[in-house]
């Protein structure tokens, strides 16, 4: 029991870093911007995240930059796409070189120091149960944040004013302009959140994961994320499940080598891509479920001419 | 207040002075970040920029580093241009390095002259494979390419890392997973005896040449002009969308493929893992740098591969870590890309003017 | 730039004359080495231990020294031109430090006759170029010994990340040390298909503690699992360089390369003109394999039982392969008393008898 108990745990780590990134991407998506930057903004929240925390001792002070390092890196995306309208593909695969580049110089110093862990949530009398304690009562406080910041964006997206807003702006840019609304103001806020959340996942890793700080922690986790929103089909729960299900792979996988168990590592790593595509191609053929959630601008450069 | 305002048509003379200005720009901002370093500034600039010109080496490690990068961008172009967005050419330029590896290494004991041009057949049918999986599914299921292709890039890496500690690993290698060495007629021949320039250079050239041509004289070069820029409109004019989508990601799955295996059987002379090394990802900012057209994709595969190829010279001559490249290199994108405005947008003080209100209302 | 070309020139032209190197290279002024890494220096594994080899030759000759060092070069395309241009800018002798460099740096020492190479981990030669590589299986059979008398729930975790010569070596030295000290231990290995990926890293070692391994070892090259196995309070073996410090209650002792001896001694061999292309495997008795000393919470039998087999390892008494031995499939490999042949280690891609699971092909 205490085994299936931990691998559970393990997933939920596994997983958490991915579910920061994949939302702050659904939203940032769902506003109709396509920002492959993902792993960019997020090795700059590690790093971030990690120095702060070896600056100040504090964990929250440490969240708040990592949050900022990405909002800044999601913040220069947006100036070049939204005002200087740029193509958002190209940017994106340059916010990530640059961000993998200067994150590495920032890190430099860092480099070989261990941070201490990470504060867990404790519930007297609750956190202690058997079973239920660790897997519900027992986690970090950023595994309770990311399936709060979930909720949350399911709650703004389906039953705020500005959540419907900011779908019309990914819908349909130009009528949305039409109507009065600050297009390219609500994609700069989209984006920003998208920043700061990719930070924070890069933050997990780097404060939580491991805390330790070495150039390329993010290891193409961005990129998954990226994959994720797709995935879930631009359905936030559908996002957190992915994230679930592939931190599930990847932790089965490796304790069903621990148990001994003969797989082909190779052949399962590759499981989480060809499962994406199955998923995408599934909800891409019914053309009415996908158009319901797709938005419809997504990397479309927006211009005010009128 | 700044503020855009569309030009009626892409200014020709930003279209040429922006790429100088915004290198300009990157020397200026490296300026800082050298200086910021306590690295001699100008040093620096004249090593990343100007060293490698300086002898016969540095320039043809240049075509050879620009190679891949000019023949992938190309093939993207087209598709970029009819808003097909292939971002998987990284997967395609494995599976073509795999597909004419493996030729390579199966007719080891039997070498020839028919033997280079089989691994090219195989190197571009390989991408070509490949870039098909998206294409099909694209036009099959309406599935979005550009996650297809990128996730099917992650996939064709860990088939070469199969491939390479499995079948195709050197006998006589202990067990590491590398291929051996290709037979010499696997080997693209050499253009200058001491240096690595190979045909493949040539080849780049043509398919520049070839691309040019088409976009400007060829019915495939209005297709996807049309398609790309009123799809509504090149239905209409019975365009076909299915077979833009083929055409344009089997063309650049064959270039990418065939990329792949210029680097394998030119530059390399062998399979390891380590292969794709990002080629396909930048070739897409090399494509937006050149503003889609061969010439301009051309100049801009040279100007990132003299910085990749400075780069190193500066971490050499002057110490400087490999991640103030990175920056650096991100610096110059970032300027690059900002400046792209300036050839279809006029920047103006103030607000609006009357007329122009009045003139849009009509 | 110009000053380092002219160097080159003389340097070329007392050879073409016949003068000793070594005069030339004193002529011409500091002794040129350079270091070709494929990860960053910032990894506190293995290009972090060449680096160090390289501050140890700038502590060694000063002023009589340039060093310079290239990190995060891909074992692709790049590692050719990277080798040519530091032959092309005047250096003595260039030390590529990974396996991948290996056919890039044979083109380049035949292009370059007049430039010494080194290449770390390799297995091809030439006049000028040498090879160099580390018995890491000498230090991982004395944690094997060390690990098998800690561990209370028999079960040893073992992260590894691809079944080269190397890695398989490393994993069957420590088995056998192991097992010698407790009959009834057990090995779990985890294939994690990377050299370096902290977080992938870290789950490994969890998965490994969770199912009931209270020592954990690793062959990839972050601290990553250092970091789980403190927090979890396990025993852990620190790769590549010390890594007591992130984790001082947990850490056994640390493997550590430490290829300076051996990189010092080349380049004084250079600077004395003695310099000749060899092949050295070095371990414990080079101090090529560094044991840091053994945390203090172990007990002092076991402590002074890992001395013993560090001095016999130098000595020669003891070699950690030494039969009888058998493979995995029961099939014979090292007779009574006899000691494995170097060819046969270099190229071990089978476990030894009584490992579980299957060594992926």
């Amino acid at each position: 029991m205490d085994l299936v108990v931990n691998i559970l745990i393990g997933i939920v780590i596994a997983a958490t870093p991915l579910v920061f990134a994949a939302i702050g991407e659904l939203v940032v998506e769902k506003a109709g911007v396509l920002n492959l930057g993902v792993e960019g903004m997020m090795i700059m929240g590690a790093v971030a995240g990690f120095a702060t925390r070896i600056e100040t001792g504090s964990p929250w002070l440490a969240l708040v930059a990592a949050m900022a390092a990405g909002a800044i890196m999601a913040a220069l995306f947006g100036l070049l796409t939204l005002t200087l309208l740029s193509n958002q593909v190209a940017s994106g695969l340059a916010l990530t070189l640059f961000g993998l580049g200067l994150a590495a110089l920032l890190g430099q110093a860092y480099s070989g120091m261990s941070a201490p862990a990470f504060p867990r949530l404790s519930i007297p009398g609750l956190s202690t149960l058997p079973v239920i304690g660790p897997l519900l009562f027992g986690h970090d406080l950023l595994v309770y944040l990311s399936v709060a910041l979930v909720a949350g964006v399911v709650w703004f997206l389906g039953r705020t004013r500005a959540g419907l807003i900011l779908r019309a702006v990914g819908e349909n840019h130009d009528a949305a302009h039409q109507l009065g609304y600050p297009v390219v103001l609500i994609r700069y806020l989209a984006l920003m959140f998208g920043g700061a959340a990719a930070g924070l996942g890069g933050a997990y890793l780097s404060l939580v994961q491991s805390p330790i700080w070495v150039e390329k922690m993010t290891a193409g986790r961005g990129w998954i994320a990226l994959a994720l929103v797709v995935f879930a089909a631009w359905r936030p729960w559908r996002a957190l499940a992915g994230a679930y299900l592939f931190g599930g792979i990847t932790i089965l996988q490796l304790h069903s080598q621990a148990f001994g168990l003969k797989i082909e590592a190779q052949y399962m790593n590759m499981l989480p891509y060809l499962a994406t595509i199955l998923v995408l191609v599934v909800i891409s053929s019914d053309r009415r479920r996908l158009q319901s959630n797709a938005p419809a601008s997504l990397g479309k450069p927006f211009y005010a001419a009128s | 207040m700044l503020r855009l305002e569309r030009r009626k048509e892409a200014s020709r003379s930003m279209l040429y002075a922006t790429p100088f200005l915004a290198v300009l720009l990157t020397m200026a901002a490296g300026i800082v970040l050298f200086a910021l370093i306590g690295k001699d500034p100008l040093r620096a600039i004249s090593i990343i920029f100007f060293q490698p010109l300086t002898s016969v080496y540095g320039v043809t490690e240049l075509l050879v580093k620009a190679t891949p990068l000019v023949l992938i961008a190309v093939g993207l172009s087209l598709g970029f241009r009819a808003g097909i967005w292939n971002i998987g050419a990284e997967g395609q330029y494995t599976m073509g390095a795999l597909a004419g590896g493996a030729v390579a290494l199966a007719f080891y004991d039997q070498p020839g002259l028919w033997l280079l041009p089989l691994m090219c057949v195989a190197g571009a049918a390989g991408g070509a494979a490949w870039a098909a999986i998206p294409a099909f599914l694209k036009t099959r299921f309406n599935a979005n390419e550009i996650l297809v292709s990128l996730m099917l890039t992650y996939v064709a890496g860990l088939i070469l890392s199969v491939m390479v500690f499995g079948p195709l690993r050197d006998p006589e290698g202990l067990s590491f997973p590398e291929s051996r060495l290709f037979h010499d007629s696997a080997r693209l021949p050499v253009l200058i005896s001491g240096t690595r320039a190979h045909v493949g250079i040539l080849v780049a050239l043509v398919a520049v040449l070839l691309t040019a041509f088409v976009l400007a004289r060829h019915r495939f070069g209005l297709v996807i002009r049309v398609l790309g820029a009123a799809p509504a409109a090149a239905r209409f004019a019975g365009f076909s969308e299915t077979a833009t989508v083929w055409t344009c990601l089997l063309v650049s799955g064959a270039l990418s493929g065939l990329a792949g295996l210029f680097e394998a059987s030119g530059t390399l002379g062998q399979l390891v893992p380590a292969l794709p090394v990002g080629y396909g990802f930048t070739a897409i900012i090399v494509a937006f740098l050149g503003r889609l057209h061969p010439v301009g994709i051309l100049a801009a595969g040279l100007l990132l591969g003299l910085t990749y190829i400075g780069g190193e010279g500066a971490q050499i001559a002057m110490s400087l870590p490999s991640a103030v490249t990175s920056v650096f290199q991100g610096m110059l994108l970032f300027f690059l890309l900002a400046m792209d405005v300036l050839v279809n947008y006029r920047i103006r003080l103030g607000s609006r003017p009357a007329a122009a209100i009045a003139a849009e209302a009509e | 730039m110009l000053g380092s070309i002219t160097r080159r020139g003389l340097a070329g032209l007392a050879l073409a004359a016949g003068l000793a190197v070594s005069a030339g290279a004193a002529d011409a002024g500091p002794t040129k080495v350079a270091f070709v890494y494929v990860g960053p220096i910032g990894d506190h594994g293995y290009s972090y231990q060449h680096h160090m080899s390289a501050e140890a030759v700038r502590q060694a000759f000063g002023d009589k020294v340039e060093v310079t060092e290239v990190e995060n070069v891909s074992e692709g395309p790049d590692a050719e031109r990277v080798i040519t241009q530091l032959a092309q800018a005047g250096n003595d002798i260039v030390f590529t430090t990974s396996f991948g460099f290996m056919n890039p740096t044979v083109k380049a020492a035949q292009r370059f006759p007049n430039v010494k190479f080194e290449h770390a981990t390799g297995f091809k030669r030439a006049p000028n170029l040498g090879i160099y590589n580390i018995r890491f299986y000498e230090g991982r059979y004395v944690v094997g010994l060390i690990a098998g008398r800690m561990t209370k729930t028999n079960t040893i975790g073992y992260i590894a990340s691809f079944p080269i010569p190397e890695v398989v070596m490393g994993i069957n030295a420590t088995y056998l040390a192991a097992k010698k000290v407790n009959p009834d231990i057990k090995f779990k290995v985890i294939w994690v298909n990377t050299w370096f990926d902290p977080g992938k890293e870290a789950d490994a070692a969890k998965a490994l503690i969770d199912q009931g391994c209270d020592v954990v070892m690793q062959h990839t090259d972050s601290p990553a699992p250092i970091k789980v196995a403190a927090e979890r309070g396990v025993w852990v073996v620190g790769q590549a360089s010390d890594m007591a410090h992130f984790g001082p209650e947990s850490v056994l002792t640390s493997i550590v390369d430490d290829w300076s001896p051996h990189v010092v001694a080349s380049v004084k061999a250079v600077m004395d003109g003695t310099w000749q292309a060899g092949d050295v495997w070095g371990g414990l008795k080079d101090g090529l394999v560094g044991i840091p000393p053994i945390n203090l919470k172990v007990p002092e039998d076991i402590r002074k039982m890992a001395e013993q087999a560090i001095e016999d390892i130098k000595s020669g008494k003891l070699h950690p392969f030494t039969g009888p031995i058998r493979k995995q499939d029961g099939s014979d490999w090292l007779a009574e008393g006899q000691t494995a042949p170097d060819g046969d280690l270099l190229g071990m891609n089978f476990y030894v008898e009584g490992m579980e699971g299957e060594l992926p092909k």
